[in-house]
Formats: structure tokens, sequence, C-alpha cells
């Protein structure tokens, strides 16, 4: 149907009517989410199967952690998550159900470790090359659930701390969080995602790759997999590893306009109904509506704006070409691949159904710039949202001041520790990705991957850490990432890019959980209104701004100037 | 410029009460500050370039980082001598130069003060009582024999004597006698007030003078730690220590601080790569320039000239954290009395009831009140004077004319006939009033006046019949004073020994001080709520409560239900404030959160609360709260700005470094600035100046409204953020001009 209509329609108006489709359906969804994840991770009771799990694993869901206890509880799990997934790599050879594929190496066993568990999947290998269906459905799609519950689990957490008064920095329990958020949320939604594509033409079976030999005497490779199944918590989930090497550029992942646009819902479902969660669960309607605003805002100026640079082509190639084509599917065109590619930048996916290296120098600038923003617009699924809450204490602290107030935000006070743990946080991720691309584009090895010389080049490795680091996935091609340098640095990256800001978060959590509700006045800084969105909206980008400004005028900026 | 944020003055205190030392500001401390003299910067001079020691500077991460580049500049600049490098070297050390340069100046205004309150510290003679501590409590201890001591040897529970014309030898409080003490040298009043034992006004202070009497003295605080060596350090800053919102800012600047030197160290391996290096010089010319020097350099300055604003209003704050909770308060507790009444009732109208007119009622209750002394009394006769002239030609409805010779009581009024019998106000009649002699029309006149039930009683008593109609108007009249907060006095007489009859109601009243309703209203635009603390009744506390505005009341408290309060609010996580100066206070004042105790207090109130008011205002709890909040909006006012500068900084400075290899950055130089040399130093003057224009603000302190937050922070943004990001635009380029005209840039 879609594919009719972008047919029949000129480019502009069927970009348009794509992105209104997707912006209905988003709200009309979000909000029944929203609240039927609230009640997910506030209900007492528990599933039958769920009680059955707990039994096993021998925890005590109803035992209310602190925050360190439940930080500990999520590093253990993920720890023992990077383990598993390493092993079930480097064994591959000696396991069933392989395709007669070999291991992997070390390095790319734990860059690919790490990858899964942290939500980045960023993918070094080619999937159909190097991953059999154990290794793909018992650990990539076995971490594409529980990686983004865990996401989840320290949003909702920090959203806790905000709704809590008075406790001893219990922020509620990891296993539960983990749990229901696997069975109750991410399960059924996957099941319907997965059935939905499977009828419109994605793969779903356990066959084998097969070489066949054509009528015209050539050799065609037909890939068999459990594709759907897996491409359903890929994009619901805000992974990223696509079951193929061409990801949802593949005809087998993602055959036509319509599955395109199922899969930019999937991906931008759950992240944009947090807010209402958050919502609900302070109390405050008005308060998610508010971050629901600063989200949308942002990913649709990053839209208007990628679509724009796309659709205008400007630059030397697209304007001998005709239009912007590059590295991008027939079958989507520049606006389907557009929306795409900032979604999945936006959230923290990473998937993609074009060639984001071959994008515009102002389009390839956006989506880097998406990364850069920390995902929070509306960012991965948890991620995002304690990303975006992050930031609201950053404006909330500076915009309190200018009220006369010690800044609260939400009923609490932000003082010296919260302030503490949001610096540090602020610091971490751009600390990482800096660091990262200016090691790579001075040492040997670094610079070996790099194909592109000049500012192309830099955006490729700046691009590349962003990625790794903002627990994206996605990646500018030109880059040969599949170095021993770049799999342990980027491994590096994604570990400490993941858990830093998480144990940053849930320590915010505690202490908030801890302090009193102070009862808001006329003299509180109202944080709903849309002078505090547009106020979070600015720090948003102006702390990314001036961090990333001297490498992006290196990079994109001189690329688009060109 | 002078230094002058309140909106509206201060209810004046309670006229007829000079022993409180309340009311006016007072000239002397107040004098008119301009918010930078240069006689000011001079004396700071010095101050600004002993805080350049690193040593010291290493607490301001931010202006730190700029010492240490202007340090390399420096080095650099004298291993590779050149324009460019000389001047952004200057420039640099101008820069932290402007910072210490602040803090300092900003200090200098207390010295002034404290070297006045150090003269007070001359070392005394005291005269110690011995063996005071073995004194049963009755006796006097005046006559104990004493040994003269210096001052400074005094511990704590020493008793002292001191006479008339001297010096107390520390602070303490009056356990016997009575005297009049010259406090100007800590709170420069100049009127004498009155220091005795027991009740609220037996504090002393080390330092002030007793002018008449003798007064035993027991001394409650240590040599070397009293009140005039707090206020010594307080106004000094030499104790100053960080607030914690100032350290809360403080990590958010150092981490931005960080940010950008991982930013400007990450951009040279980005420069090699792009075949472009970078001359140390420039990278630390951009570090210094990124990083948020402008809030960083002025914001200890900020802090100080926030104590030294309350310093100006008579206000001593034993603790920043309290200027700064100042600003938090949500609740306000004042006490009715002496607050937000004037503190005395007063008669405010006379209501007869029918059969009588207001004229008549009027005589009698003027009559029955010009031999009584209490305020009630003097009110009524004030009253009358004021509204019925007539009477004080002497007409005296239904008697003799009195004898106009007769006129001692009152001014300008007709005084009492010769004869008149005072009738006091005794326990048990509950009732005053006056007997006048029998004249020619008729016998002995009685006129009663006092409570309902009492005078009623009387009127019965004299065989009188109160009618049920009579009874009812008077009834009637009665609850409608007491409903509207008043207090009813009923007035009778009795002429020979016919039944008394009842004349009628006059009003007493708590009179609310002007301009409290617009305080009020101001402190609800701030988001405070204002309870009112008051022993009256329920009706009547209420309907002070509506006239003056006040949001809540607390009525028939005791001090327990006072702090009862102060913990309910707090226990939902309000902020509460309250000023106080009883001895049965101090709880309270201790629990609230900012409790102001006036001077004029108890020593337990002052040692209790976290400020005190020498001029014993209560109203400058308002005052106190609008410092508080000026200081949280100057420092987030400049930390927005400071931070919105570096878009134009980028814009400046990234085209001069890049040019060369990317000239397509041409485009991205908006300002069209010079040279890549004038385009570096311009920003970097213009980082330095900055600083160097906002210091007069940052003393100052922004200016504050009473206003919604959603109000405050519109404007705010509006000044400080998009003013913060075009004026250095502007600025650079004008720089700029003069910058290019420099030889050998």
């Amino acid at each position: 149907m879609i594919g009719v209509l972008t047919a029949v329609l000129s480019p502009v108006v069927a970009a348009v009517a794509q992105i209104l489709v997707l912006l209905v359906l988003l709200a009309a969804v979000h909000l029944p989410l929203g609240a039927y994840l609230a009640r997910t991770y506030t209900s007492p009771n528990h599933l039958r199967v769920e009680r059955l799990w707990y039994r096993a694993v021998r925890v005590d869901p109803d035992a209310e952690q602190r925050w360190t206890t439940y930080l500990m509880s999520l590093l253990g799990f993920s720890l023992v998550s990077v383990l598993f997934l390493y092993g079930l790599e480097r064994l591959q050879a000696h396991l069933p159900w392989n395709l007669g594929l070999t291991g992997f190496d070390p390095a790319g066993a734990w860059n690919s470790a790490v990858s899964f568990t942290t939500n980045t999947n960023w993918q070094w290998y080619s999937g159909e090359a190097a991953a059999g269906h154990l290794l793909q459905m018992a650990g990539f799609a076995v971490q594409n659930f529980v990686s983004a519950s865990v996401g989840m689990a320290v949003a909702i957490a920090l959203v806790r701390g905000f709704a809590r008064s008075g406790t001893d920095a219990r922020i509620g329990n990891f296993w539960s969080d983990l749990t229901r958020g696997v069975v109750r949320v991410l399960l059924p939604l996957a099941a319907v995602a997965a059935v939905v594509l499977m009828a419109s033409g994605v793969i779903q079976n356990l066959d084998p790759h097969t070489a066949l030999r054509t009528v015209e005497g050539a050799s065609q490779h037909v890939l068999g997999g459990p594709v759907a199944s897996q491409e359903a918590i890929k994009d619901l989930g805000t992974n990223g590893g696509g079951f193929f090497n061409a990801n949802s550029a593949h005809p087998l992942e993602n055959p036509t306009p319509f599955t395109n646009l199922v899969e930019i819902f999937l991906l931008l479902l759950i992240p944009f109904s947090l807010p209402r969660t958050f919502g609900l669960m302070v109390g405050d309607r008005r308060q998610g509506w508010a971050i629901l605003g600063v989200m949308a805002g942002l990913w649709a100026a990053s839209l208007a704006l990628t679509t724009w640079a796309e659709m205008a082509g400007p630059g030397a190639a697209p304007q001998a070409a005709g239009a912007a084509m590059e590295g991008k599917e027939t079958r989507f065109g520049l606006a389907a691949s557009a929306l795409f590619a900032v979604s999945t930048t936006a959230t923290s996916t990473g998937s993609v159904n074009s060639m984001h290296d071959s994008f515009t120098a102002p389009g390839g600038g956006m989506l880097l710039f998406n990364m850069l923003l920390g995902e929070v617009a509306p960012g991965g699924v948890g991620a995002g949202l304690y990303g975006m809450l992050v930031l609201a204490v950053v404006a909330v602290f500076v915009a309190g001041l200018m009220v006369g107030r010690t800044p609260e935000y939400l009923g609490k006070k932000i003082g010296r520790p919260e302030m503490t743990v949001v610096a540090l946080y602020v610091l971490t991720v751009p600390a990482l990705v800096l660091v990262g691309t200016a090691v790579s584009v001075v040492v040997e090895p670094g610079l070996a991957g790099v194909q592109d010389p000049g500012p192309h080049g830099l955006s490729e490795v700046l691009y590349a850490f962003a990625s790794a680091a903002n627990n994206n996935g996605s990646a500018f091609a030109g880059l040969t990432s599949g170095t021993p340098f770049y799999e342990v640095a980027q491994g590096l990256a994604m570990l400490a890019g993941r858990f830093i800001p998480i144990a940053l978060v849930l320590a915010l959590a505690g202490r908030l959980a801890s302090q009193t509700t102070v009862p808001a006045t006329s003299g509180t800084l109202p944080t709903h209104r849309p002078l505090f969105a547009g106020l979070l909206a600015a720090v948003t980008i102006v702390v990314v701004g001036l961090t990333f400004i001297p490498v992006l005028s290196l990079g994109p900026v001189v690329e688009s100037l060109s | 410029m002078t230094i002058d944020i309140r909106n509206a003055p201060a209810g004046s205190a309670a006229p007829g009460s000079p022993t409180t030392g309340a009311g006016e500001p007072r000239a002397a401390r107040r004098t008119t500050q301009r918010a930078l003299t240069w006689a000011q910067v001079r004396s700071a001079l010095p101050g600004a370039l002993r805080k350049l020691d690193p040593r010291v500077l290493y607490t301001s991460p931010v202006m730190f980082v700029v010492e240490v580049g202007a340090v390399v500049t420096t080095v650099l600049a004298v291993v590779e001598p050149g324009v460019f490098a000389g001047w952004i070297a200057v420039w640099l050390w101008a820069t932290v130069f402007f910072a210490t340069l602040a803090e300092s100046v900003a200090e200098s205004r207390g010295k002034a003060q404290a070297s006045t309150l150090r003269a007070t510290q001359r070392q005394t003679t005291a005269r110690r009582v011995v063996g005071a501590k073995d004194m049963p409590a009755a006796g006097s201890r005046m006559d104990l024999p004493t040994v003269e001591v210096p001052s400074s040897t005094l511990r704590v529970g020493d008793v002292v004597v001191v006479a008339a014309g001297e010096t107390l030898p520390g602070d303490g409080d009056v356990i016997e006698g009575v005297a009049s003490v010259d406090e100007s040298a800590v709170t420069g009043e100049s009127a004498p007030v009155i220091r005795e034992s027991g009740g609220d006004r037996s504090a002393v202070t080390g330092g002030t003078v007793v002018l008449s009497d003798r007064i035993v003295v027991r001394i409650t605080a240590p040599a070397g730690s009293t009140f005039v060596d707090r206020m010594i350090a307080l106004v000094e800053g030499s104790e100053r220590q960080r607030t914690p919102n100032e350290v809360a800012l403080n990590i958010l600047l150092t981490s931005l601080t960080i940010v950008f030197l991982l930013a400007v160290a990450t951009l040279q391996p980005f420069a090699v790569y792009s075949g472009s290096r970078q001359s140390l010089l420039v990278l630390v010319a951009l570090l210094v320039c990124l990083i948020p020097t402008t809030i960083g350099a002025l914001l200890s300055a900020i802090g100080i000239a926030g104590m030294d604003r309350l310093v100006q209003r008579n206000v001593l704050a034993m603790s920043g954290r309290a200027v700064e909770a100042a600003g938090d308060v949500d609740v306000l507790l004042l006490d009715k009395t002496g607050t937000i009444t004037y503190g005395n009732r007063r008669a405010t109208e006379v209501l007869p009831v029918a059969g009588t007119t207001s004229r008549e009622l009027a005589v009698a209750a003027r009559l029955a009140s010009l031999a009584d002394e209490t305020p009630e009394g003097r009110s009524i006769v004030d009253l009358v004077d004021a509204h019925h002239p007539s009477v004080e030609c002497g007409v005296f409805v239904g008697s003799e004319p009195a004898d106009p010779t007769n006129t001692q009581h009152s001014t300008g009024g007709v005084g009492l006939p010769d004869g008149a019998e005072l009738v006091v106000f005794s326990a048990v009649t509950r009732m005053s009033g006056v007997d006048l002699p029998a004249s020619a029309t008729g016998g002995v006149r009685r006129i009663r006046k006092g409570a309902g039930s009492a005078v009623e009683l009387w009127v019965r008593g004299t065989g009188a019949q109160v009618s049920a109609a009579d009874g009812g108007q008077l009834a009637a009249l009665v609850d409608a004073v007491a409903g509207e907060g008043g207090t009813p006095l009923v007035v009778a007489e009795q002429v020979g020994e016919a039944p008394a009859r009842v004349l009628g109601v006059v009003r007493l009243k708590d009179v609310v001080k002007e301009g409290m309703r617009e305080r009020f209203d101001q402190l609800r635009a701030m988001g405070i709520r204002s309870v009112m603390v008051t022993g009256d009744n329920q009706v009547t506390a209420r309907a002070i409560a509506a006239e003056a505005g006040v949001d809540d009341v607390l009525a028939e408290a005791t001090p327990e239900d006072k702090l009862d309060l102060i913990r309910r609010e707090q226990e939902g996580g309000r902020l509460v404030a309250m000023a106080g100066d009883g001895t049965n206070d101090a709880p309270a004042l201790a629990q609230s959160d900012v409790g102001v105790a006036m001077n004029t207090g108890t020593s337990a109130a002052k040692e209790a609360g976290n400020m005190v008011d020498l001029d014993s205002d209560p109203t400058k709890l308002i005052e106190i709260v609008e410092i508080g909040k000026q200081l949280l909006i100057t420092r987030g006012a400049l930390t927005t700005f400071s931070v919105a500068n570096d878009i134009a900084k980028y814009f400046a400075i990234l085209p001069a470094m890049f040019i060369p290899v990317f000239p397509q950055l041409d485009v991205l130089n908006v300002m069209r600035l010079a040279s890549p040399g004038s385009a570096i130093l311009s920003a970097v003057i213009f980082n330095a100046l900055i600083i160097l224009a906002l210091i007069p603000l940052s003393l100052r302190g922004v200016r504050y409204r009473p206003a919604s937050a959603s109000a405050l922070l519109r404007r705010n943004l509006l000044i400080y953020g998009l003013g913060g990001l075009v004026a250095p635009f502007l600025g650079i380029k004008l720089i700029d001009l003069l910058v290019s005209l420099l030889p050998g840039l």
C-alpha cells in the first residue's frame, strides 16, 4: 500500500504522508503502552511463569533493593551474559546448528559479547557469514531481550527515585524489573511484531543458507533463518544487530516499504511511550508530556534536516547522479531511508536500511549528531528516558538558580551529591568518544582502518566511537572495524559507555529516593511548561554542541561546506 | 548606583516603644554605597595580588586552569617572543587578576566595618563577683565582694557587676537590675536601650556601654567567641565557607571545565590528522575562552557580596547556609504582635446602643479613660479627640460642663472635674471607670467600662432590667466586634441611685501595620506561605489574619504549638523561617531552617537562631528571603551568561584556527574578524573584560522582583541567556576593530 502511494505521489508528499502515518500510530499507541508499562513495574502481583523463574534462579522478587544492591545484581547479570555469549561465540564450531561456521577469534568474540550485552549490537562481522542459528537465537536474540529489559529497568529505577520519598535508597528489585520487562512487555510485543513482519514477507525458518545454481548457470546464495522473530526484537528493543550483514537493507529482513515503516514504528515505540510511564509513576502526567515534547521536538528537527539534506542532495556526487541515492535501497527511496536513519540513530538501535556512510555530508553529520546528543531523542529503551532525565536535572539546576531557589526537580533538591553524579554522567560518554577518536586518528592501527582520508575519514572514526560509546551500533561503513585495535577499543567504549552511566543513574536514583519530596509552590520552577521544555532542548543541544563543535567542524562541517 | 533592592519599606515598629531599638534603617551603616569606586578598587589591589597564589586559587578550578594557562603562555612568550604570544599572556593574566580582584573588592567592603567593631574590643576590666555560684537564688548579688579581672579571662558562668559608664566585658544575660545601655557600637542605633533581668530583654552584648544604673550580668560566651567576635569574622569573610549550592555549582563548573579540557586536548590529534597542527598558545587561548571563566571568576564575590548585603541591612547571618536556605523558604512564621500589628490594642470606633448618641457614648468613654494610663485607655482618648472634636469644648451631655482648668490629663482635651474618683481595674470586677462628683442635675455619676459580661453584671446589680431588646442589641454589637477581630469594651453609666444603663461598645482592635497586605501578596507571588502566630482566640486571630492578608493562622499558640507547627511543615518537606526574641522562642528558632533572632532578645534566642537582626525588626524576614533569592539568581544568571558566551567564541576562534587548511570555514567567520591572530586575541580580551564589566553586577546582585518562578525564568533567560548569546558577537567584533590596529599582529 505504501509502495503504491510512494509511486503515485510526489516524493515530498509521500515523505510527509509516511511521517504522518508513523506519528499518528505512535500518538495512538504510546498512551496505552505507557500506562501498561507503568502498571507492569508497579503491580505487586507476579505471573505464574515469573514465579517459576524466580524460584528457579532463587531470588526474592519482592525484596526491595538499595541502589547498590540493584547495581550489583545488574552488573552480575551482565557479566554472566558477556561470559555466556563469549563462550557461545568461541565454541560455535563445537555446538549444534552452527551451519558449519567456525568460532569467533578472541578479540571479535569479546567485541560481540560486549556489544550485544550493552544493547549496542555493533557488528564487526557479517551475520550470515559468521553466526549460526544457535548463536543467533540462544546468544544474540536472548541478549536482544534482556539487554533491552536492563535498560528499561534502570529507567524505571530512576523514575522510582523521583516518585519515592524518604526511603533508605531502595529503588525496586532488579530481578523483578528485568523479568517483567521481558515477560510482560518485550515478548508479547515482539511476538505480535514478528507475526506482522512474517505476514509481510520477512522469512522465518530454520533452514541453512544454501547455494543454488540458477537457470542461467550463475550461483546464488539463498539465505535462511529465524529472521522475523529476531527482526521484531531487534527493533523493538532498540538493539539493531541484523541477522544479515546488510541489516534492514536486506530484502529478507525488510522486504517492503510497509515492513520498513513497521520497523521504524517498532524502534520508536517503547522509547516514545516511556515518558508517559514516567508521568504516571511520578503522579504528574504533565511532566511526561514535557519530556516527550523535548524528545519528539529534537527527533522531528533532526528528521527535517536530514530529509531535507538527502532530498536536496547537496555535494558534487549527488548533484552529478541526480539524487543522493548512493547506498540507499530503491524500494525505500530517499525519504524512507532518512526516516529510518534518523530514527535508528536517535534511538540506540543502530539497525540500518541504508548506508549512513553514503549520506550527504550534512545528512550524515545529523546522524552523527543524533548519537552525540547521548541518544535521548527518544533514545534507547530506557536509556533514552534516563539520559533525558539526567539532562533535565542539569537544566533544572541552572534554571532553578535563576528563579532564586535551590534547584529542585519533581520535589527533589538538586544539591552537591546529585550534581556530582550528574556531572560525571555528562562527562563520561563525551570523554569516551573524544579520547577514543583522538587516539584512533593518531595511532597506526587506528589510521589503518580509515578508508577515506581527510574530513570524511575523521567523521568515520568519530561515528564509530560515538556509536560504540552511546551503544548505538550503526556504522559509517568506510571504517574497517574488524581489526583487533577497533574490536578491543570499541568493546571498551561500549562497556564503559553502558555501565558507567547506568551506575551513576542508579546512584542518582538511590539518592533521590532517600530524599523527602518537597511540595511545589508558586515559587517552584514549573518543569512541565513549554518554557522549561525549550530550555531542556537547548541544554541538550548546547552541552553536546559545545563539546563536539571542534571535532565536528573538522569532520562533517568541513565536508558540508566543501 | 545605590544598593537598594527593597521594594517596599519594612513596616515601622510600634510607636512608643523606644526600648526595642527597632525602627528606621539607620543611615550610619547604610551609607550610600556605590557599586564600585576607585578607592575600593585601590584598597583591594594588594589582596587581589595575594590571591593569585596558586595555593589559594586552586579552590576555584576554573580560575586555576586559567592561571596555569597564563603561566604556560608566559613561558611560550618568553621562549619565543612575539606580539601575539605576548598579548595572549598579558590578557590571560588579566583574566585571573580580574577574578581575584572581584573577590578582594567584595571582601574589602566588610573590612571597614570590621575595624569599627574591633574598636569595641579593647581590653576592659571586669568586676567579677566572688562566690556568685554559691549564692542562693534569693538575695542581691549587687553587694557581694568583687575582684577586678581582665575581661579576656572571663569564663562562661562568671558573674560580673557593671555600673554606669562602664563597658560590658562580655556577652551575657542580666540576672539582676535594670540599666539603660548604649549599643550603638554594635547596632549603629544611637538611642539607648533598656536591659533588665528576667523577661525577653535580658541579653547584653560585650563592648556596649552601660549609661545608667547597675546590673549584674552572667557571662554566656567565652572571650574570643563573643557576638562581636563572630560579627567581625563574618563581615571580614575570614571564616567564609562555601555554601551547599555554591559547592554544587562549582561541581557543574568543574565538569564543564573538564569537558572543555577534553575537547581542546583532543582537538590537537584531530588537527594533526587534518594536517594543521595547532600551537599550544592557540589551544590554551581556546581553552580559557571556553571554560566558564565569567561565573568561575565571580562566584565567590557573589557569595561574599550576598552576605554583605545582609550586613548592610543590619542582619548577621551566622552561616552562609542560612542565607541560601532563606531563598528556599516555603513558610514564614510571623508573630502577630509587633510584627503584623502594632502590638497595642487601639480604640477604633464607638458603637452606641439604641437610645444613646454616639457622642454621648464617646464622652462617657473618654471620661472613663482619662485617668487610664494603659495604652488602650490612651487610645480611647485619642480616638475621641480625633473623631469627636466637639467633645473638647466641654459639652457634657446630661451633665454639668466640667471645669476647663482641669485639663491635666490630655493635651487639647478636657480633663476630669474636681473630685473625680478613679476606679482602677481589678481582677474581681474586671472593670475600670470613674466616679464623678454629684452635680446640680443629678447625683454621683458612675461610668464603667469593661468586658461585656462584667459590665452587664454591674448594670443588673444596680437594679436595672436589661430588656431583652437592649440585651439582644448589645450582644449583637459585642459579637460583631469580636467577629471582626476586635475586642469589645462595654461602657455603662449610672447617675445617682437610678438604675445604670448601657451606653454602647468601644471597639478595641489590633491595628495592622500599613503595607502588610502588599508584603504578603509579594510573598505569595514568591510562593511563600505566611502563617501568623498569636495567643489570641481563633475568631480574633482569623479576623486579623484576613485583614492583614496572611495565608494561615496559628491561634492560641503556645511555644510548643509553634515548635509542632514547624516540625509538621518540615516533615512535609517545607523550609520554615521565623523570627523570635524570647527564651521560649529558642526551641522554635533552633528548629526552623531560617531562625532570625532579634538583637533585643535573650541570649538563648540569639544562640538558637542562625541570624540576628540588629534592628530587631521581624518584618525583615521578608528582605532576608529576597536577598537569599537574589544570591541564587545572580549565580544562575551569570552561569547561563557564561555558557551562552561560548557559542560566539567558537565562531571567532575555530575558523581562525583552521582556515589555513580548510578555506571553506571562512563562512563561519560571521563576525568578519580581521585576521586569525586578531580573532583569537579579541576573544581572549573579551573573555577577560566581561569579568571586569560584571563585577558591579556580582556585588550588587541581579535585580529581583517578587514574581512567579515562570516569570522570573523567562525574564532571566531572555536577559542572560539570549544576552549572553548575542553580547560576545558584538563585543568581540568591537575589540577586533581595535586589536587589528595593533602593530605586528
